[in-house]
């Protein structure tokens, strides 16, 4: 069937921002289908609050709107711009959500818009639980004992009929979120209590228990002529019980016979079929380890972040497949688009293993509840390719970045055999190392296997991969074994350990005797067909497939896993630079592990190598490829910190070099240089001992900001007030950061936080905008609500700062992209906080606003092109006449046990972006967009701590005037009380027998909580049950009262306000 | 580990790790692109005379299960792999792939990079390769590679010897076994079918002697000109009965009408193949092996329409006749391994019996 000739305009919708469970796959999915689209044609029109993303740069769509993914202002648009159809299956559950919403609210009707892709009944027969179940009953499909409840006791009275365990899942939400096993009528009440609260549509499935059956995914499409595809079966290492998004996951199914296969595969088409999916869909089967009875477990029927691994692990393009189908055609008339000698309409053979990793964020949330279930927890993943399973495990995770090149983790090591079986049962996030180290005990696979279900087969290769490890032991500087031990993909550094040598001495025993990776093609089709795409992995085999072009090449580093602080932000800047690099007639390679990505998709580089970010695996293509140099300013700081090992083997970084590098990071030359350059700091030195980290902190005086060196993200930084506090912190915070690195004890000044984000050519400095934060210094920048142009900063504050940002690009001879954090205090004193010699979170938002494309610009200067050759002279570009904000999101709800208080280090995940006319509406903007909700009229909890209560008080006061009812706990009250303001006083935590505050938050009777902690920092269980409360139950909890007056802001702008007129005169 | 070699015609020679058993044979090497299926693919008769080399790298993961052979006697020369799996895991699991190939004397290779001779092979046509040991004298090897020709005698080597039943109570099917897959006679036992498989050389007048209401040619290995006489007893039963070709029978059946079947440079061998119904005008996916194709331009005059073509170049994958009652396909509709997308043929064929019947 030729493309729908009848519809001109398209309205794209995004995900937003990046949560646990939605993160940046969908920007490479929406970033295929806006290019497929386009390339038919076809008119764009994108809608996406998140601005961090490729898919919101204006090149990738025709019109691109950065506003709130809510009816409202999808409305607006709509009115606007009059498209002729909507797309909302590739923006994940937020999309297809927004679609759904807009489909009911009529106005789809009203103008005439249709909806592409799967229609909405369908996605409602797959999302609504009670529609799904019976369409899989018609269909004959089995679904596990299940009963669809609106109250709790409908809940626990389905489980003392079918017994525990059971399954909560709350309906229509993301990555499951507020799901759980409840393995009796107490933990069941509570499990569902929350999940009621939080699904949309208050409805829980509860759920017979399928743990320990197999976990199977399918990904299949199919198209309006009924051509249905399997892309890609996966399997999950962990079984049923485990968020897949949270599993160790492997593509193809390893497993499984052919019948078994064939039994999934006729299910997940039978059901695609019904449903009449057009397009992606991925379905989610359980399967008896010990029968071929199986059960669906869910259907996602749209691309999902297992579609973009579907699509990285065999190179099929779902999404941009996907939108091509949306618009009418059919598959067996799309050419698959890696070999371009087939067709589409092809379920892909792969020749090789590929396993995915979750990333988890426990090493910023050390009190974090680490185990694993049914809620997704991981904030990003990793992909191997292998040629063996064995190969693709161990380059997956010397890929995680988690200070671990191999099946071993120091801590989970020291650990005794009591311990670890203990820790086994708990199954967390690091099950994979207490297995490889029960097996080192020579514990039996059996009795493994008994605790958690994880077929035999995987855990008879990690057993092979444990022996092999004595192997190695016993043999040093044997060739045959060093040869065997890269085959099965022991790492470089890991083999240096064994044999006590450095990791360059065996990388270098390698070379010389040829034992060196060649390349293979990832090409849909097993090397049946010819292909045409660089899409290339590493193994040790015999012929090698990339060859080395005589091209001017240069290699760009990507940022790997998705973490907190280090986000999609970098994959935006990445993808910038390899385009720029291209448009000036360079081959561009990118080195990334990431699959979720835009950089990870073959289209955008000359090559892609699909390999970890280690020096090993990265001097491999270096040697092959023999660039002009490699650029590492805008893979963050995974790959800033490869930048000395390169150079230590030769190679030339391009754009600021490692020297300068060093100078912004190493904290005695940093000081040195802003000293000659007469730039202030805030008074601090460096500590390697408790001791000294004592003296430091007495010199200087409390309150300190404490934190290593060389971190990311404010990892393991926080605010200390005494010796004690000082004391615990070095005890506890610094066993984590590697030895060499030292702490940093610096004065901490109170006042407000600016960012820059500014490129320097080596000689002049051009800074695209200055931003101040709303969060006073203290919160991290990357928790900050930030705002561009500084609305309080004045002309005298912000000439200072373009003056330091200029001394400090030319004195550290930056070529690049580089970023400063700056503190102001009370008497607009400017202090240099930190300088990132890098890219940094802010670029994707600065470029978008201010209209200066900063990767760009910077690629041209690490090229040599200078910026007044580009056009830019020296100095701050012109302010822009709208105010922007950005706001951080957080995915605290799926992190139990998670501390919400913001502080040094950073807990968001992802961020909004707001514009308007004026910061209220831009703030209102950023902040609904960010899912905060604002409603006009409602109740707000306080509880501050005593040096905060002058300030809640007018900050209740303000509330009250606009006729906001005030909760409080007994202090906060009767201070309040005492100033003429109504307050209900509500009992503390545990404290009488009347409502208590955190009953409050759990029945909803409040609309914000705003807590403080006290200053003392004891560790106040109230405070922290009162924020876990407000998260669980979707209510939004200020920890900064900055925060709490902005919201005041944009409730003021909106509201009336009643004030006597005694008050006026006051 | 003991070490073995991998030695092709053109004298390249790659050395691996040695796994099933030690009796070598020269055979045609083919690539498989199926990721499952590995004892439905050694134990389907139509690889005799083949060493089959699997693109996918791990095999042997779920080990050997006494229900998914296809035949009593797998026959595959030689099973090239990257990995085989010592530990494998399955419910059903009841030997390691290592143990089976030993107990059915075929020798395997692991630890080879097949994609490279997949590459190989893609490039210059499939070629004839032996499994040898570790100090064999490759030149001497290579010499009889080039020297001596493919065996033709694969559907005598594996067609029963004599006629047998399987009796039920429905339509009298006669299978003439090319060297037939288990899952093809289970898909005529499952619509009711009265089986009667029998030699490939039965002549036309003894199996018209048991009144068959259909004849069915199955799949086996080699090309129709192996077994002339088989082509002439599909000539006779032209237009008599209905019948149904699979794989080599498709050939059979081409051949009998006139049509010429060619050598296919690598030919089809894997488990999804899309090829697209020429009467819904849809794409569907087959499970398929075979080495040989219907060449399009001898068609003409044969009362042969395609019904079915490859996706990706074009291949006949599917004839019927304009008057006879004939369907025949080059892929194998039972799957087995791969995708069952159409199995319907065998509910097609029965409604043709009916049909035919019913007159």
């Amino acid at each position: 069937m030729p493309k729908r000739t009848d519809i001109k305009k398209i309205m794209v919708i995004g995900s937003g921002p990046i949560v646990i469970g939605q993160a940046a796959e969908f920007d490479y999915a929406g970033t295929q289908a806006c290019t497929a689209l386009r390339e038919e044609g076809y008119e764009v029109v994108l809608i996406n609050s998140n601005p961090a993303t490729i898919m919101t740069d204006a090149v990738v769509a025709d019109r691109v709107y950065i506003e709130p993914l809510t009816l409202e202002f999808a409305s607006r648009i709509i009115y606007k711009e009059r498209p002729d159809a909507i797309l909302g299956s590739l923006g994940g559950q937020t999309g297809l959500n927004l679609v759904v919403e807009l489909a009911k609210s009529g106005i789809l009707e009203e103008y005439g818009v249709e909806v592409l892709g799967t229609a909405l009944e369908a996605i409602e027969k797959a999302e609504d639980r009670d529609m799904f179940r019976e369409l899989m009953y018609e269909l004959g499909e089995p679904v596990p004992e299940s009963v669809i409840v609106h109250t709790t006791d409908e809940a626990v009275a389905f489980a003392s009929q079918n017994g525990y365990p059971v399954v909560v899942r709350p309906a229509f939400t993301l990555g499951g979120t507020g799901g759980g096993f409840a393995n009796d009528e107490e933990e069941l009440r509570v499990i569902c209590d929350n999940g009621l609260k939080i699904s949309p549509a208050h409805q829980c499935l509860i759920e017979q228990s399928i743990a320990g059956y197999k976990e199977i995914e399918y990904e299949v499409m199919r198209d309006n002529a009924d051509n249905a595809i399997v892309v890609c079966n996966m399997e999950n290492v962990d079984p049923v019980g485990i968020h897949t998004g949270d599993s160790i996951v492997v593509a193809p199914t390893q497993t499984l016979t052919d019948r078994e296969c064939g039994i999934m595969r006729a299910s997940a088409l039978k059901i695609i079929r019904a449903l009449k999916i057009c397009g992606g869909c991925n379905v989610q089967l359980a399967l008896d380890p010990n029968s071929f009875k199986y059960y669906v477990i869910e259907v996602n029927p749209r691309v999902s972040r297992s579609s973009a691994l579907a699509s990285k692990a065999t190179g099929y393009p779902i999404a941009k497949i996907a939108a091509k189908v949306a618009v009418g055609l059919t598959l067996d008339e799309i050419m698959n688009p890696v070999t371009k000698t087939s067709y589409a309409c092809v379920e892909p053979c792969i020749d090789y293993v590929v396993a995915k990793f979750p990333r988890f964020a426990f090493d910023k949330f050390p009190k974090g509840d680490r185990t694993l279930g049914t809620q997704m927890k991981a904030t990003g993943e990793i992909m191997s390719i292998g040629r063996t399973f064995d190969e693709a495990v161990l380059k997956g995770i010397r890929s995680l970045e988690m200070k671990t090149d191999h099946l071993e983790q120091k801590d989970v090591n020291a650990l005794n055999e009591e311990q670890l079986w203990d820790k086994l049962g708990k199954c967390d996030d690091e099950r994979i190392y207490v297995i490889t180290a029960l097996l080192r005990k020579g514990a039996d696979i059996e009795d493994i296997f008994n605790v958690t279900k994880m077929d035999r087969y995987f855990l008879n290769r990690f057993k092979q991969i444990v022996d092999f490890e004595t192997e190695i032991k016993n043999n040093k500087n044997n060739l045959e074994v060093l040869k065997q031990a890269k085959k099965m993909g022991f790492a470089d550094s890991y083999i240096a350990r064994a044999w006590d040598l450095t990791e360059t001495e065996v990388y270098d025993l390698r070379k010389e005797n040829g034992i060196i990776p060649v390349f293979k093609n990832v090409d849909t089709c097993a090397g049946e067909f010819v292909s045409h795409t660089p899409y290339l992995y590493s193994t040790y085999e015999h012929e090698n497939e990339s060859i080395s072009s005589n091209n001017k090449k240069i290699i760009v580093l990507g940022s790997g896993p998705i973490r907190i602080g280090q986000g999609v932000e970098f994959d935006y800047a990445t993808v910038h630079c390899v385009k720029t690099l291209r448009e000036c007639g360079y081959e561009a390679i990118v080195i990334n592990n990431n699959p979720e990505t835009v950089s990870t998709d073959y289209s955008i580089s000359d090559k892609l190598y699909f390999e970890p970010l280690t020096i090993e695996d990265v001097m491999h293509i270096i040697d092959l490829e023999q660039p002009l140099g490699v650029i590492v300013q805008f893979g963050g700081q995974t790959a800033i910190n490869l930048a000395d090992k390169l150079v230590a083997r030769g190679v030339k970084i391009l754009g600021t070099s490692l020297e300068n590098i060093d100078r912004a990071e190493d904290r005695h030359e940093f000081e040195e240089m802003l000293h000659k350059l007469e730039i202030p700091q805030p008074q601090g030195q460096t500590a390697v001992t408790v001791e000294e980290a004592l003296v430091i902190a007495n010199k200087i005086g409390y309150p300190v900001l404490v934190r290593p060196s060389y971190v990311l993200g404010g990892r393991a930084m926080e605010i200390v007030h005494n010796d004690d506090d000082l004391k615990v912190y070095m005890a506890t915070a610094v066993k984590e950061i590697s030895h060499d690195a030292p702490i940093l004890v610096d004065k901490y000044i109170v006042g407000k936080e600016m960012e820059i984000d500014a490129i320097c050519d080596g000689e002049h400095v051009y800074i695209p905008g200055i931003m101040e934060h709303i969060e006073r210094a203290g919160v991290h920048s990357g928790d900050s609500i930030s705002v561009y142009p500084a609305p309080t900063a004045s002309q005298t504050v912000k000439d200072t700062i373009t003056d330091y940002a200029i001394r400090i690009g030319k004195g550290f001879h930056f070529v690049g992209l580089f970023n400063i954090q700056f503190i102001v205090d009370k008497d607009e004193k400017v202090y240099v906080l930190e300088v990132n010699p890098r890219s940094s979170r802010t670029v994707p938002f600065l470029s978008k606003i201010t209209g200066v494309p900063m990767s760009y610009v910077a690629t041209r200067c690490v090229l040599g092109e200078s910026l007044e050759e580009q056009g830019y002279s020296e100095g701050v570009h012109p302010e822009i006449d709208r105010v922007f904000v950005k706001a951080p999101v957080f995915s605290f709800a799926k992190l139990r046990s998670v501390d919400t208080t913001l502080g040094p280090e950073m807990k968001s995940t992802g961020e909004a972006l707001g514009g308007d006319d004026t910061l209220e509406k831009a703030l209102y903007k950023a902040l609904i967009a960010s899912g905060v909700r604002i409603p006009l009229h409602g109740n707000v909890l306080i509880t501050v701590s005593d040096s905060d209560k002058q300030e809640g008080l007018k900050i209740a006061k303000r509330f009250s005037n606009i006729g906001y009812g005030i909760y409080a706990t007994k202090g906060t009250a009767k201070f309040l009380q005492e100033n003429g303001i109504y307050v209900r006083c509500v009992n503390k935590v545990n404290e009488g027998n009347g409502e208590s505050v955190v009953d409050v938050i759990r029945k909803g009777r409040v609309n914000y909580v705003i807590n403080t902690m006290s200053i003392s920092k004891e560790v106040s269980q109230d405070g922290f049950e009162i924020r876990r409360a407000a998260v669980e139950n979707n209510i939004s909890c200020f920890t900064s009262l900055d925060t709490a007056n902005a919201i005041l802001r944009v409730l003021e702008a909106q509201s009336f306000t009643t004030i006597s007129m005694n008050e006026l005169e006051d | 580990m003991k070490k073995r070699l991998l030695i092709l015609e053109d004298g390249s020679v790659y050395e691996g790790v040695a796994f099933g058993a030690d009796q070598f044979r020269m055979g045609e090497l083919i690539f498989q692109t199926g990721m499952s299926g590995y004892q439905e693919i050694i134990s389907d008769l139509s690889y005799y005379g083949k060493i089959v080399m699997m693109t996918y790298p791990a095999m042997g993961n779920c080990g050997i299960n006494r229900d998914d052979f296809e035949s009593i006697s797998p026959n595959v020369f030689g099973f090239v792999v990257k990995e085989y799996c010592e530990t494998p895991s399955n419910f059903r699991c009841d030997m390691t792939l290592d143990e089976f190939m030993k107990l059915k004397n075929i020798p395997g290779i692991a630890d080879i990079d097949t994609r490279e001779i997949t590459r190989k092979i893609r490039d210059h046509g499939t070629l004839k390769a032996i499994l040898a040991d570790e100090d064999a004298n490759v030149n001497e090897i290579v010499e009889m590679l080039r020297n001596r020709e493919l065996p033709h005698d694969g559907v005598q080597q594996v067609s029963t010897h004599k006629p047998f039943p399987i009796p039920s109570r429905g339509h009298k099917v006669v299978m003439i076994d090319n060297g037939t897959k288990f899952s093809t006679i289970r898909e005529f036992n499952v619509r009711g079918c009265d089986l009667v498989v029998v030699p490939y050389n039965m002549s036309a007048e003894d199996i018209m002697a048991i009144h068959p209401d259909a004849v069915v040619f199955t799949s086996g290995p080699g090309a129709p000109s192996d077994i002339w006489e088989t082509v002439e007893t599909c000539k006779t039963l032209l237009g008599k009965l209905p019948l149904l070709g699979i794989g080599l029978g498709h050939e059979i059946i081409a051949t009998a009408c006139g049509a010429k079947v060619v050598k296919m440079k690598v030919g089809h061998h894997g488990n999804s193949i899309p090829v697209r119904n020429l009467k819904k005008n849809k794409v569907e996916f087959t499970s398929q092996n075979h080495g040989f194709a219907v060449d399009p331009d001898s068609l003409k005059g044969t009362g042969l329409k395609v019904t079915y073509k490859a996706l990706n170049d074009e291949t006949i994958e599917g004839l019927e006749h304009e008057t006879y009652p004939i369907i025949s396909v080059a892929f194998q509709p039972e799957a087995a391994p791969g995708a069952d997308d159409c199995k319907y043929i065998f509910d097609d064929f029965c409604k043709m019996i009916d049909e035919r019947s019913a007159k």
